[in-house]
């Protein structure tokens, strides 16, 4: 009866829904060589609930690599590439237009027609039809945004994926999942004790989490298709720190049970753990390398806490960070190459990055309090958790620093983001 | 019948105050707990017979929470980034020690905390060194391994929520709770 309870209350809190709050973008800076773009107000897009091209041109927008072109005297707009005036759009310095209609099908569905054109070649670049409820406008605009910011910069972009985060409101936690433009946040879970270090496992099924809900760190994995749970680590001491191998088999994370903090690698199910590092110091923080063979973490056994890396077999770790006294939370980008990290700067905790190849380390941000860095899954963005007024805020800058973004949610701390995979099309 | 009710409610301060000392340390890793729960109030109504007995009852004073007890006193507070135990708390854990080596039926949860500065995670691995080092303590003076558990909260659970030094301060600490405590 207690177990049904559970499950329940368990069951309960995997669907309790929208989240009151949602978080409000801001972006700043801007990228020296970004793509102007007119994305066109889509003919019939006045029947849907929410405009398709608003979102479209935000994430486009916030993505740092373009910049929006407005439409201002074209009349009517074109809806098909014969009806486009390249000489005008030329003159405007338009390198890309984004035209389409949609249509309401028999059904009740809708169906939206779009071109993406190449101004300056007078060319299409190529068009797709989305078929869609009126609840899928959002993530319709944002598969259209992520064809046209695969088409001009021949990356994917990260548009139709998702954040974690948590939310501390008064005495409660929330962990949430919300589009990465921060809207249609949904609660996972909710808490009266802390919830820190969501790890999206590498298919996007599954978030794996520290929760306090039994007065110490336990490390739970949690489906977000079922909502269902369960413990991967729950022994004697902390339990904390998980991070997922790039096949989504294995989970590393940092137990105390045989003293100390140490690594530890386990199956993703919470069987068969192995010790991996064995020092007298703190080892903590794991992060797998894309390839898997490599696990980065943080170590103070130098003396002060500082990022090293060990092969994920097991072996003798080797140094990453020498600059600075304080180098913590390695993340990799997705293709391996850079090393995202906080370091702290005369008391002031910044985000970095290190070029890999080169050991080159630069800092991002002119803040205080940053932690959490978080790659986007194409590498170009990074969301990370810092504080402004008081508050935990998360930003997202560009790689190179350059653009940066604020999300916020009001009268409440937001903290410990992760940035979700790409989802398999 | 004035006089009975009197009588009762002057009983049942006093078994409040032998049970409950009013001014506890301030609990620590209890936040969760309804405020004012530690000061639990006499019952409101006593049976009639209560009222009756002309010297109150023996009440044994549970050292832990006799005030005048150093068992009383949980907290062991660091410097910043350390986890050295200073010359002034050792007195402290070693009472609880002895006490842990002459009632082995008591068991000891040990929360290592930090102030909020710096990596969540790595925060957790310095209170749970801090707590180590305080289980550490406490095996030297007798207490069993199977008596303690020794965990960490990082810098998840602040007494004090001001970015001063002073809160800082008083977050870097170790609680020793005992069953029934947290």
């Amino acid at each position: 009866m207690r177990r049904a309870l559970q499950i329940l209350a368990a069951w309960l809190l995997a669907v309790s829904g929208i989240a009151q709050a949602q978080l409000t973008i801001e972006i700043t800076g801007g990228g020296a060589n970004q793509i102007p773009v007119a994305v066109l107000a889509f003919a019939g897009e006045n029947a849907l609930p929410s405009s398709l091209t608003d979102v479209i041109e935000a994430d486009l927008a916030r993505s740092g690599r373009f910049r929006a072109q407005y439409a201002g005297g074209v009349d009517p707009l074109p809806t098909e590439p014969a009806q486009i005036n390249f000489a005008d759009w030329k003159s405007r310095n338009t390198d890309a237009l984004v035209i389409g209609q949609v249509a309401r099908l028999a059904d009740g569905r809708f169906e939206a027609r779009f071109h993406l054109l190449d101004v300056p070649k007078q060319a299409s670049l190529g068009g797709v039809v989305f078929t869609f409820t009126q609840a899928q406008v959002r993530a319709t605009a944002h598969r259209i945004a992520d064809f046209v910011y695969e088409k001009l910069t021949g990356e994917r972009g990260v548009a139709s994926t998702r954040i974690a985060y948590v939310v501390k409101q008064g005495p409660r936690y929330e962990l949430q999942i919300a589009d990465a433009d921060g809207q249609g946040a949904q609660v996972a879970l909710a808490s009266r004790e802390p919830i820190i270090s969501p790890m999206w496992s590498p298919d996007g099924s599954r978030l794996a989490y520290v929760s306090f809900e039994s007065k110490k760190p336990v490390v739970y994995v949690h489906s977000l298709t079922t909502g269902q749970r369960h413990v991967v680590a729950n022994f004697r001491g902390s339990n904390s720190a998980p991070a997922w191998s790039p096949d989504g088999r294995q989970l590393a994370a940092v137990l105390s049970r045989e003293g100390g903090s140490q690594l530890f690698v386990m199956n993703a199910d919470g069987s068969n753990v192995r010790r991996l590092t064995t020092s007298s110091a703190i080892d903590t923080e794991p992060f797998f390398s894309p390839d898997g063979r490599t696990i980065y973490f943080t170590s103070d056994r130098g003396g002060s806490p500082q990022i090293y890396q060990i092969p994920a077999s097991g072996g003798e770790p080797s140094r990453i960070t020498f600059d600075g006294g304080y180098n913590v939370t390695p993340r990799l980008s997705p293709d391996g190459k850079t090393l995202a990290f906080v370091t702290r700067r005369e008391g002031r905790f910044q985000l970095a990055v290190m070029d890999l190849a080169n050991r080159q380390m630069q800092v991002l941000t002119d803040t205080q309090r940053d932690e959490s860095p978080s790659f986007a899954p194409n590498g170009r963005m990074i969301l990370y958790a810092t504080e402004l007024g008081g508050r935990g805020v998360l930003s997202a800058t560009s790689s190179d620093g350059r653009v940066k973004q604020r999300l916020t949610v009001k009268a409440a701390d937001v903290r410990e983001p992760a940035w979700g995979p790409f989802l398999a099309n | 019948m004035k006089k009975k009710l009197i009588a009762a409610v002057a009983l049942a301060v006093l078994y409040g105050c032998a049970g409950e000392p009013a001014k506890e340390e301030p609990k620590a890793g209890v936040e969760e707990r309804t405020p004012g729960a530690a000061q639990k109030p006499a019952p409101a109504v006593r049976p009639p017979a209560a009222a009756q007995p002309v010297t109150p009852p023996r009440v044994k004073i549970d050292p832990l929470k006799d005030p005048s007890n150093i068992l009383s006193k949980r907290s062991i507070f660091y410097d910043y980034d350390k986890d050295e135990i200073k010359p002034e708390f050792r007195p402290l854990i070693e009472a609880h020690g002895k006490y842990l080596a002459q009632n082995k039926g008591a068991k000891m949860l040990i929360q290592g905390n930090c102030d909020e500065r710096g990596s969540r995670e790595y925060n957790i691995a310095l209170g749970q060194r801090r707590a180590d080092g305080v289980k550490r303590l406490l095996l030297l003076m007798g207490a069993s391994e199977s008596q303690i558990e020794s965990v960490s909260l990082g810098e998840e659970k602040p007494r004090c929520n001001s970015n001063t030094e002073e809160c800082y301060a008083q977050n870097r600490r170790s609680d020793m709770l005992y069953s029934g405590e947290y």
